[in-house]
């Protein structure tokens, strides 16, 4: 008797609550909706905005590697694009393989993505059209600030990796075939080396999980700048600057696209004037650099 | 596609999967069973709890465990985070509730009609529980069935906390989410159907089980 009297109670103070939350907030939120609307017509509100020219929503979907996601570089840019033009960007965030893949077969309509060869590869198989450079970035090699390899201040990525690979010290890889594991695996090409063993751990994952694997395994890392910038870890910078550390990132449209038109404007945005400005500027307010270096131009 | 490394892969899983219903067996039908018999104080929150477990996501079981794990977290010292033994902490989280709340259901099936009988028999309380938990088994089988099948699809906690190592804690779930990944598909569908197959194989193993044993009843 006492439970069903105590639940009853419990279930009127719900009640109560829920009803005075009801017939309190319309009328607060309605007049600030009204004064958003007049005050800043041209707020990043996504909702129906005044002309988008065909009255249907347009959506496109864009295929791009993990990072200029997880850095927040798309939050930064898409929303811009999709107040201008109306249409909706759907973002796809995988390795560049997958990234590819998806374009290979239709799946998406345009590709954000790094690296040259199977951009290059893609585009010459008749896959792509109108392939832009955007942007690019720097690949670092980051590790432990012990450094137990003794990389720090190495000239060369080559070098490095040749010597973690002598003391046998814990590597995480990305092992995803992206386009940070291809360029990590072109250095040990480079350097003659085929990493094998249990230091040399293969994750799998993307590169915000890889580096927290480095950071728990006080392992090194190959890192693109805008993933690390963007997370807080206790591991550090040890070799940049090197030629081959570069990480060039292309913007292309898949021919099969059955939205041309619209994909054709999400690359002019990302290439023009002002996704360029923007591209510069993302991060600097936060990491005190930007994150990206524009540098748009047709292949 | 038989390679090295495929095999590998399955058989890891299949040891983290053995392992968790396992333990979670050897903890979660005393528990199932203990609550199907007797009815004490705060039973029924405790009722109420595990079937909440029993639904509980598993990529949340894989943060917490992962931050109890991680060299910053409280058992950091312990040095687990992405070890199989990591998987089979969060594998183990996830299936107990499901051992133990099918084990309820099906103890409480049979416990009237067993109970007063074996008490009138003389049977101590050990005694007791031992012949409802055999009346029921067949409740119970199902209830390992839905746990092994839980834990050996799961992917969420064990990619969070295994870290999808390779030769390490690539289990077949994150392989397939790998192979996907990097746009294999095809070879994310084959591991796939070899999931598939294993555990058809482990549910006709377990159904013919209990059908025997139903049939044996029947005699």
């Amino acid at each position: 008797m006492k439970t069903i009297q105590s639940i009853t109670a419990l279930f009127c103070i719900a009640l109560v609550l829920l009803l005075a939350a009801c017939s309190s907030t319309p009328p607060a939120a309605a007049p600030q909706q009204a004064l958003a609307e007049q005050s800043n017509p041209s707020a990043a509100t996504p909702a129906p905005t005044p002309t988008p020219p065909t009255g249907e929503k347009k959506e496109i979907i864009l295929a791009t590697t993990t990072s200029t996601q997880d850095s927040g570089l798309l939050d930064a840019l898409l929303p811009e694009f999709e107040q201008q033009s109306g249409i909706t960007v759907k973002v796809i965030a995988v390795g560049t393989g997958q990234a590819i893949k998806l374009g290979e077969e239709g799946n998406a309509d345009v590709l954000l993505v790094h690296s040259r060869k199977a951009e290059d590869e893609f585009v010459s198989k008749g896959f792509g059209i109108n392939a832009y450079d955007v942007m690019y970035n720097q690949f670092y090699i980051v590790g432990p600030a012990e450094d137990p390899a003794g990389i720090k201040g190495v000239q060369s990525a080559k070098e490095a990796m040749v010597k973690i690979a002598e003391k046998q010290s814990p590597f995480v890889s990305r092992g995803d075939d992206s386009g940070t594991d291809k360029k990590e695996k072109s250095i040990w090409a480079e350097a003659d080396i085929t990493p094998s063993g249990n230091w040399y751990i293969s994750s799998g994952q993307g590169m915000g999980e890889t580096l927290q694997m480095a950071d728990e395994k006080r392992a090194y890392t190959l890192t693109d700048e805008a993933t690390f910038l963007s997370r807080k870890l206790n591991l550090e910078v040890l070799v940049q600057g090197d030629k081959s550390l570069l990480n060039p990132y292309g913007i292309i449209q898949v021919k099969s696209s059955a939205k041309p038109e619209e994909g054709m404007q999400l690359i002019r945005f990302f290439t023009e004037e002002q996704g360029q400005k923007l591209i510069g500027e993302f991060g600097k307010e936060t990491y005190g650099k930007g994150l990206f270096v524009p540098d748009a131009k047709q292949r | 596609m038989m390679t090295q490394d495929v095999w590998e892969v399955i058989w890891l899983s299949l040891q983290v999967t053995t392992v968790s219903v396992a333990i979670g067996m050897l903890v979660g039908i005393p528990t199932g069973t203990l609550l199907g018999l007797y009815s004490f104080r705060g039973k029924r929150l405790i009722v109420a709890l595990i079937y909440t477990c029993m639904g509980l996501p598993p990529v949340l079981v894989g943060v917490v465990v992962y931050l109890l794990l991680s060299r910053y977290g409280p058992l950091g010292a312990l040095g687990l985070l992405f070890t199989p033994e990591a998987m089979i902490i969060a594998q183990v989280i996830l299936v107990t509730p499901i051992l133990a709340g099918l084990t309820m259901s099906a103890v409480q099936a049979k416990e009237r009609t067993y109970w007063e009988t074996a008490k009138s028999l003389g049977a101590s309380p050990m005694q007791m529980m031992i012949t409802i938990v055999r009346e029921a088994r067949g409740g119970i089988w199902s209830g390992v069935a839905a746990a092994y099948g839980r834990a050996i699809s799961e992917v969420g906690a064990v990619m969070l906390v295994g870290g999808n190592i390779e030769h390490h804690t690539r289990v077949m779930t994150t392989a397939i989410i790998l192979e996907t990944r990097t746009g294999n598909f095809t070879a994310g569908l084959q591991l796939g159907l070899v999931l598939l197959a294993i555990s058809f194989l482990f549910n006709s193993f377990l159904m013919a089980g209990v059908l025997n044993q139903m049939r044996s009843r029947r005699r």
